[in-house]
């Protein structure tokens, strides 16, 4: 018997859509377990008092606070370096085996998975730079798992910006770098947001490089040499070592909605920018 | 008569395309002179030569030479920003920058180190007068240049060259896009502004080359075919595709 | 005065220069970093011990690795056997029947996937996955299977937006072609879109597989992290990744060594297959 081609067709269409709705609803799944088991235990006193008995008991604000600085460090670190990047990449070069060279290893970083960062952070930050488990460690070794995404982002923002308005900006007597300065990048600006928003995002998630640099040290980091803990560190040593379930739901809701909100706001932004240039 | 900017001998190809085809010209100080010219002639590649924005097209070869004053401006030791502030541009497309009309106009200025507020102000009031533009917008310097209509953003592009305090002012095509209204205007401020800048205006009408321009000249295929005043070439061309031109049998 | 602005200019160049290096830079410093601390122990104990040894005792000079190799290969193929047709589908759905407030919907949702944390999904892995492999199929629950399923959750965003950006870049006038010979929607996505689409979503399929196997805190929840080859789905097993994020806390001399040695390993095969993904296949793309 065959079977019309339009059932099929039909038929196709149904199941594509079932399974579209259900990779969303696994997130929907996923955020909601954990706002629903986590919102009891998250108030305000938990977010802002020291946890006490290894974290059984009291709250996680030097968590936050570690998570807080290890997020904005590497992005003061990564972002001047990756926007320099992408502005030689569109502005200062043709295509040509140099910039192919750069776009290798570009390429490459993004590919690397973070335990290796994590391996490469404490064999050479921790341990031969004698950093030992430090803020400073982890703001490194995450400045360099965090380039490939600025630089890209921030690339294709450049590349973006009409030529149109370079050509004005130089019939203006303006030189290279002041029309980069004062067009290009203010044109480019949502775009580059974006990148550090999803950086941003990066940076607070990330468990497997960060537990190897920073350490996971309880208290509050003072100094670019202490250890500390993330968010996602804190979360991942109660959740493994079974320490308290309710705090670590706790954590994961703090953890979860942050990271929500970093993404609202990189997706908003990308609307934006998205929105000018058509 | 005095002579601002000549070229001699000028040759320029892109890779194996010769564009302009040994041009020899000399524009006078303080008139306008109109160039006209079927669409490929040469004419904005020309003008792109005198403000060196030649500079950033790939695979440029130039020949003979082209001087302001005298002085050659493809020499090496020309610096071309510098060179970009003696000559300013308004290209066929308005462009405003994405952001307000005083910082538009105040884009140059502040380029060259002018960052005083009551300078600043004198500077774009009179250069906004001067484009005809300062009544319509004297209450709103600080709102988006984005907003204005195309007439305005053509006015304004020309009030910020002027603010540049150029010597020579290039115009391609500057009204194109324009409704008659606004091309008047435009019109109106070029034979003001005369008096004091040397100015090349490019333009598809002849008409308006005929109303406001004092020498004229008429390109085609990369040659300088007439160039005299613009009632010599207007009433009596020495050349017929001039004449076949002007009379709309082409271009 | 000239000087001046022209010598900047070449400063600024530079400068930019430097930054541009800087990530072959790091390139180079984490290669030779994890190199100089892995190769040793090549020589020392024997490439042919340690790659194709089955026994991992490090305290005692053993550093087998090959059920971990193949462990990592496992649950990499288990991810992809679960993430690839979801993750196609959806792509397929995205870029061939969605409307456009759909995939205004859809695609930050993917992204947002994405940027879930890696705890996050071992955790409820834990919490969830394992016991419900346990109460259903048996073993612990700490399994294959177990890792497997979160793995292939893991890596849906990767193959999703890599295999999305293969099919809408499909020309359209292939599949007004299509459409024009009478061919319904699906025939046409089946024998026109997706094998001229093939390439990139092969390629997502290898970068799916890539950060499957790199992927290490969602692993080492789930995995159960028993140090031999799993003889069945149910089976608890122990990843590269997992080797290296269980022990480094604490390793120390050749231990800490046979970890670097591991994380060449793994270096290798990410390479290989970023390498096919990016200049093999993609290259074909472009053409
Ligand atoms: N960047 C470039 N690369 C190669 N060829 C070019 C380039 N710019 C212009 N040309 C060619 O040079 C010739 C002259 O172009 P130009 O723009 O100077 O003509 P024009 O007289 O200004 O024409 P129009 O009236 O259409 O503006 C044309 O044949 C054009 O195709
Ligand atoms: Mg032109």
């Amino acid at each position: 018997m065959r079977i019309n081609p339009r059932y099929i067709n039909r038929l196709v269409r149904m199941g594509l859509n079932v399974q579209a709705y259900f990779t969303v609803g696994i997130l929907i799944i996923i955020v909601a377990i954990i706002f629903f088991k986590g919102f009891p235990h998250t108030n305000f006193a938990f977010i802002l008092s020291f946890p006490e008995d290894m974290g059984r008991e009291g709250g996680i604000f030097p968590s936050i606070v570690g998570t807080i600085q290890l997020a904005l460090l590497s992005i003061l670190l990564a972002t001047p370096l990756g926007l320099g990047t992408a502005i030689f990449l569109t502005e200062y070069t043709k295509e040509s085996l140099f910039t192919k060279f750069i776009r290798f290893g570009v390429e490459s970083l993004a590919g690397i998975p973070s335990i290796l960062y994590g391996l490469f952070g404490f064999i050479f930050f921790v341990i031969k730079l004698k950093m030992g488990w430090s803020l400073l460690a982890g703001v490194l070794t995450m400045t360099i798992m965090i380039l490939p995404t600025i630089i890209r982002t921030s690339e294709e923002a450049i590349r973006a910006v009409p030529r149109q308005l370079r050509i004005v900006s130089y019939s203006l007597s303006a030189s290279k770098w002041e029309t980069i300065k004062k067009v290009v990048i203010p044109a480019a600006i949502p775009g580059i947001l974006t990148g550090i928003m999803l950086s941003i995002g990066r940076a607070v998630g990330e468990t497997a490089a960060i537990i190897f640099t920073m350490g996971s040290s309880l208290r509050l980091p003072l100094s670019l040499m202490d250890s500390g803990r993330t968010m996602a560190v804190h979360f991942y040593i109660l959740a493994r070592e079974g320490i308290s379930m309710e705090k670590a739901y706790g954590t994961a809701v703090v953890l979860v909605l942050s990271i929500l909100l970093i993404n609202i706001l990189a997706y908003y932004i990308m609307n934006k920018a998205i929105a000018r240039y058509s | 008569m005095d002579t601002k900017i000549a070229t001699d001998r000028l040759r320029l190809s892109f890779g194996k395309t010769e564009v302009l085809k040994s041009i020899t010209i000399k524009v006078h100080r303080n008139t306008i002179t109109g160039f006209m010219g079927p669409s490929g002639s040469g004419k904005s590649t020309l003008i792109s030569v005198i403000n060196r924005m030649i500079d950033f097209e790939n695979n440029v070869r130039i020949e003979g030479d082209a001087t302001i004053d005298g002085t050659s401006i493809l020499d090496g030791s020309i610096n071309p920003i510098e060179l970009r502030r003696r000559v300013g541009t308004v290209f066929a497309v308005p462009i405003p920058l994405p952001r307000s009309i005083f910082e538009n106009i105040a884009y140059g200025p502040r380029l060259k180190g002018t960052s005083d507020r009551t300078t600043l102000h004198h500077l774009v009031e009179d250069s906004l007068k001067k484009a005809f533009l300062w009544d319509e917008v004297k209450d709103r310097l600080g709102t988006s240049a984005l907003k204005l209509s195309g007439g305005q953003q053509q006015r304004l592009c020309l009030a910020r060259t002027l603010a540049l305090k150029p010597e020579i002012i290039l115009l391609d095509e500057p009204c194109s896009g324009l409704d008659p209204i606004s091309t008047a205007k435009i019109e109106d401020a070029l034979s003001e502004l005369k008096s004091e800048y040397t100015i090349i205006l490019v333009s598809n009408n002849t008409k308006q080359i005929a109303r406001i321009s004092d020498f004229s000249a008429f390109f085609y295929l990369g040659e300088l075919i007439e160039y005299d005043t613009t009632e010599k070439v207007f009433t009596a061309p020495a050349e017929t595709k001039t004449e076949d031109y002007i009379q709309g049998k082409f271009g | 005065m000239i000087d001046r602005t022209v010598l900047k200019e070449h400063l600024v160049k530079w400068v930019l220069v430097a930054f541009a290096l800087s990530s072959l830079l790091f390139l180079f410093l984490i290669f030779i970093f994890i190199l100089a601390e892995g190769l040793p122990l090549f020589l020392k104990v024997g490439v042919n011990k340690i790659i194709f040894g089955m026994k991992w005792a490090p305290t005692k000079g053993y550093f087998g690795i090959f059920p971990m190799i193949i462990s990592s290969f496992l649950v990499t193929i288990g991810a992809l056997i679960i993430g690839a047709p979801l993750g196609l589908s959806c792509a397929i759905y995205l870029s061939e029947y969605a409307g456009k407030r759909t995939k205004m919907l859809l695609k930050p949702a993917i992204e947002l996937l994405a940027g879930i944390p890696s705890v996050v999904f071992g955790f409820l892995g834990v919490i969830y996955i394992v016991p419900l492999v346990r109460s259903y199929l048996g073993g612990s629950g700490f399994s294959l299977i177990s890792t497997s399923l979160v793995l292939g959750v893991m890596i849906l965003p990767t193959i999703i937006s890599i295999s999305f950006d293969a099919l809408v870049s499909v020309p359209r006038t292939y599949r007004e072609g299509s459409a024009a010979m009478g061919a319904t929607k699906w025939q046409t996505i089946y024998k026109v879109i997706i094998p001229s689409a093939k390439s990139g979503i092969l390629a997502s399929f290898i970068l799916g597989m890539g950060r499957a196997i790199g992927e290490t805190m969602a692993v080492i929840m789930i995995a159960g992290n028993a140090l031999k080859i799993p003889t069945s789905i149910l089976d608890p097993l122990r990843t590269l990744t997992g080797n290296i994020a269980l022990e480094l806390a604490y390793a120390t001399g050749d231990h800490r060594l046979g970890l670097f040695s591991t994380g060449v390993v793994l270096m290798v095969i990410i390479m290989i297959l970023n390498y096919v993904a990016n200049f093999g296949i993609k290259r074909k793309i472009a053409k």
